[in-house]
């Protein structure tokens, strides 16, 4: 029984009102206490993108073409990298995230999301944080420490404004009114105590100089590493762990598994960044506790993968229609592929050869795009129309989003891969001079700004459709479903569905 | 405890434990260093001071660390030394002073932990940032000509530390004077010698 259901004169509460319907109203009442700031979060997280991508294009022309832009100094190569990087992942990645974080863990704690004012004020500390960082990445002196370039007053205000986002969370999570947690919770909780931890932690030992030399190339990269693997990693998984299983209306396949897989990852991606800096100057046994937790990484992906997978199994005509599957899908098969690529590139005789080179590009979209930004994408599919009480107003849009970005990006990792893959191997051979390694990466390096502007384009579809949404004043009726046989009239996951996760779960 | 409880402590105890493993353990471990007497009686390496100090910040502020790594690697690992990046894997010792240490994890150009001994020349340092290819043809290196100030052709001769460009790229209306920066950046570059040994084995 829900706390509100308790309230005197509530629907919920009224013996006369149908269980099921019951459930309905609760889930409105959740989504409507999320729609300000969930919506305020993802409409400036695509801003975000927009603006990352417009950064990232030009990088990738630059790489090829050095005298593009060349004579501003605010858009030298150096400049515009940092800041394609900042803006895609403190601006689009985190606050998508955030947003799918909040709406996540209030649905699954069946407990509406309160202290608005606090999330709208978090929402604007961050992007002014985000827009003044970029700034200075582009006008000013920054640390080229990767992935903490930005001034520690914009670090500061981001470490500040996450406080914000705890509370939120921690208090909905507090307020949950099931016993049981979810695996998509254990992950959520996870993630919002690892980000600030690590972000302040970095930022203290590099820039407050608490740490000295070579202690701080181990810092930068302790965060780095686990940015990705307990920041973004679990809200992606946890994205996969909802909306797999509710689209399709079907429990997960194994609880224990998902138990497995989520303490195995707690525990060993914390200690593998030093996979970052093999072959570097910094006593052996760092680098090696490094690649032996990458290859212990296999035990939570492959438990993942099996749960994901054994899940979907006979199911999976059902992409032909669900925008969220497919884009989830897409994205939580990429990360077996990532995961398991990872391993192996922490694996000495492989970094050897792709340490320095544009493979380790590739894998990085591979991770960051493939699948957290996918995964992103549908939950976002999911949860507006939730959220607005509209639903989509083109399937053909969407339909440009999904096929623009996806051989968009199969296009970027497959060509980089290869010619990183080459890179490499000739940069070990020293009788191949080095301008014949420069030479050869040319027409790769154009495939990737090719690849760029197709995913451009999907950005801008998506783009469009979020702001059709956004100031669309009537329901628009209709679900915006890819017409196919057998299609249901309405996605599985609509109002009237089952709780998500599994009958297994619940009898836990 | 309950499941809330135990998951909290799950949470904090593994991020805390990589934390003193991976940062705090090495920090400590490698505190002691100290620089090394070289051949020549120096000891290595030199705190960067002045203009070097200034040439590092331009280094960073200019992301040069996105396509160059200032790293040795072992002999039998990769071709570094047989590229003639250097004679010995870089060393913990040769970082104390850098802060924040510029590793660099990319090579879309060649590895700089010495490039002051493998390029001791200012001029060349001055032409190639100016426009990489007036020294290496087919270079993908980004021109810095926003280092360097025009100075009008009507006058007298060419200022004393105009750059020599060379045929096609001279041009017709203006000398090409480094700033302050240019020159400082070229210090820091002219630095970058790790070449003292360390017999210190990692
Ligand atoms: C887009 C990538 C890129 C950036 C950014 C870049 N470089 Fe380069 N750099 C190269 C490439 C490629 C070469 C090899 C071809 C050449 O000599 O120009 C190179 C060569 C060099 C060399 C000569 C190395 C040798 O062994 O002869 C120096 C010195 C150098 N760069 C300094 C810098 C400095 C200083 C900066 C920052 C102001 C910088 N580079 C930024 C790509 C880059
Ligand atoms: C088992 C899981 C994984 C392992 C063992 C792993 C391992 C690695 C290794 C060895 C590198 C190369 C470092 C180098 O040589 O410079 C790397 C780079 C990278 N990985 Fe992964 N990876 C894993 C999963 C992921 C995931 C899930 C993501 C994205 C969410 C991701 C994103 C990245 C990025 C962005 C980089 C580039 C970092 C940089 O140089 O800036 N990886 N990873
Ligand atoms: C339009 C599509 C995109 C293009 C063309 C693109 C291009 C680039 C380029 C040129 C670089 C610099 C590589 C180098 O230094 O050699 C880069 C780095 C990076 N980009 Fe993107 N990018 C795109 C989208 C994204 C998105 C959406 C994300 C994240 C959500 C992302 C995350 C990253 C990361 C993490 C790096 C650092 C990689 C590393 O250090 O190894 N990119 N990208």
């Amino acid at each position: 029984m829900s706390e509100m259901a308790d309230e005197p004169g509530h629907p919920e509460g009224d013996p006369g009102v149908p269980p099921r319907d019951r459930d309905v109203i609760r889930r409105a009442r959740i989504d409507e206490s999320c729609r300000g700031p969930v919506m305020f979060f993802i409409l400036t997280a695509v801003v975000w993108l927009l603006v990352g991508t417009v950064l990232a294009i030009v990088a990738s022309v630059k790489m090829h073409s050095p005298e593009f832009l060349a004579n501003l100094e605010p858009l030298t190569f150096g400049r515009v990298r940092p800041a394609h990087l900042n803006t895609v992942i403190y601006g689009w990645s985190s606050l998508a995230g955030i947003g799918v974080l909040l709406w996540l863990q209030a649905r699954l704690c069946r407990a509406p999301l309160r202290f608005h004012r606090l999330l709208y004020g978090v929402g604007v500390l961050w992007n002014l944080a985000v827009a003044a960082g970029t700034i200075a990445l582009l006008t000013t002196h920054f640390n080229s420490v990767e992935w903490l370039e930005f001034p520690v007053w914009t670090a500061a205000t981001l470490g500040v404004g996450f406080l914000g986002v705890m509370v939120v969370s921690l208090d909905v999570f507090r307020r949950r009114t099931k016993h049981h947690i979810f695996v998509s919770q254990w992950y959520l909780f996870g993630a919002v105590f690892w980000f600030p931890i690590l972000y302040v932690l970095a930022n203290m030992m590099i820039h407050l100089g608490m740490a000295s030399g070579i202690a701080q190339a181990t810092a930068n990269w302790w965060f780095a590493h686990n940015v990705l693997g307990i920041w973004f990693t679990p809200i992606g998984l946890a994205a996969a762990y909802y909306f797999i299983p509710k689209v399709l209306g079907r429990p997960i396949h194994s609880y224990y598994l998902s138990l497995l897989g989520f303490w195995t990852l707690a525990l060993f991606y914390n200690w593998a960044g030093t996979h970052h800096l093999i072959g570097g100057p910094l006593p052996v046994w760092l680098t090696t506790v490094g690649t032996v937790a990458s290859m212990m990484m296999f035990i939570p992906v492959v438990t993942v993968a099996i749960n994901h997978h054994m899940t979907m199994v006979g199911h999976f005509q059902k992409l032909k229609y669900s925008p969220t599957l497919r884009f989830i899908v897409f994205g939580a098969m990429s990360y077996t592929l990532v995961s398991v690529q990872g391993s192996l590139m922490a694996l000495r005789t492989v970094n050897e050869t792709t340490h320095f080179t544009h493979y380790t590009v590739a894998h990085a979209h591979l991770g960051m795009y493939a699948f957290f930004t996918m995964a992103m994408f549908g939950s976002i599919y999911y949860l507006v129309p939730r959220l607005l009480g509209r639903e989509w107003p083109s399937a053909t849009l969407i339909r440009v989003h999904f096929w623009c970005t996806a051989t968009g990006i199969f296009l970027y990792f497959s060509g980089l891969s290869w010619g990183g893959w080459r890179q490499g191997e000739m940069m070990n051979h020293d009788t191949v001079d080095f301008q014949a390694i420069v030479d050869y990466l040319i027409p790769f390096l154009w495939s990737r700004s090719f690849a760029g502007i197709l995913m451009t384009v999907g950005h801008v579809a998506f783009a469009i459709l979020l702001w059709k949404m956004w100031r669309g004043k009537e329901p628009t009726g209709e679900p915006a479903l890819f017409p196919a046989k057998g299609a249901p009239k309405r996605e599985e996951d609509s109002l009237h569905d089952r709780p998500p996760e599994s009958k297994r779960e619940e009898s836990s | 405890m309950n499941r809330t409880a135990v998951l909290l402590a799950g949470v904090l105890l593994t991020v805390a434990s990589s934390f003193v493993g991976l940062v705090v353990i090495p920090d400590w471990q490698l505190d002691p260093l100290a620089p090394v007497q070289a051949p020549d009686g120096t000891m290595q390496p030199q705190k960067p001071t002045g203009s070097v100090a200034e040439g590092r910040a331009i280094y960073s502020e200019l992301g040069c660390i996105y396509c160059h790594s200032q790293q040795v690697r072992p002999r039998e690992f990769g071709a570094d030394q047989a590229r003639g990046w250097g004679d010995r894997q870089t060393h913990p010792v040769d970082h104390i002073y850098d802060a924040p240490p510029l590793l660099g994890t990319m090579r879309t150009g060649p590895d700089l932990a010495n490039i002051g001994a493998r390029q001791p020349s200012r001029s060349w340092h001055h032409l190639h940032l100016f426009d990489p290819e007036t020294t290496s043809p087919g270079s993908i290196m980004p021109p810095y000509r926003f280092l360097y100030d025009p100075v009008s052709r009507d006058g007298a001769g060419p200022p004393e530390t105009a750059l020599d460009l060379p045929g096609e790229f001279d041009d017709p209306d203006y000398w090409w004077v480094p700033t302050d920066r240019a020159e400082a950046l070229v210090d820091y570059l002219l630095s970058l010698d790790h070449s003292y040994p360390i017999d210190d084995e990692l």
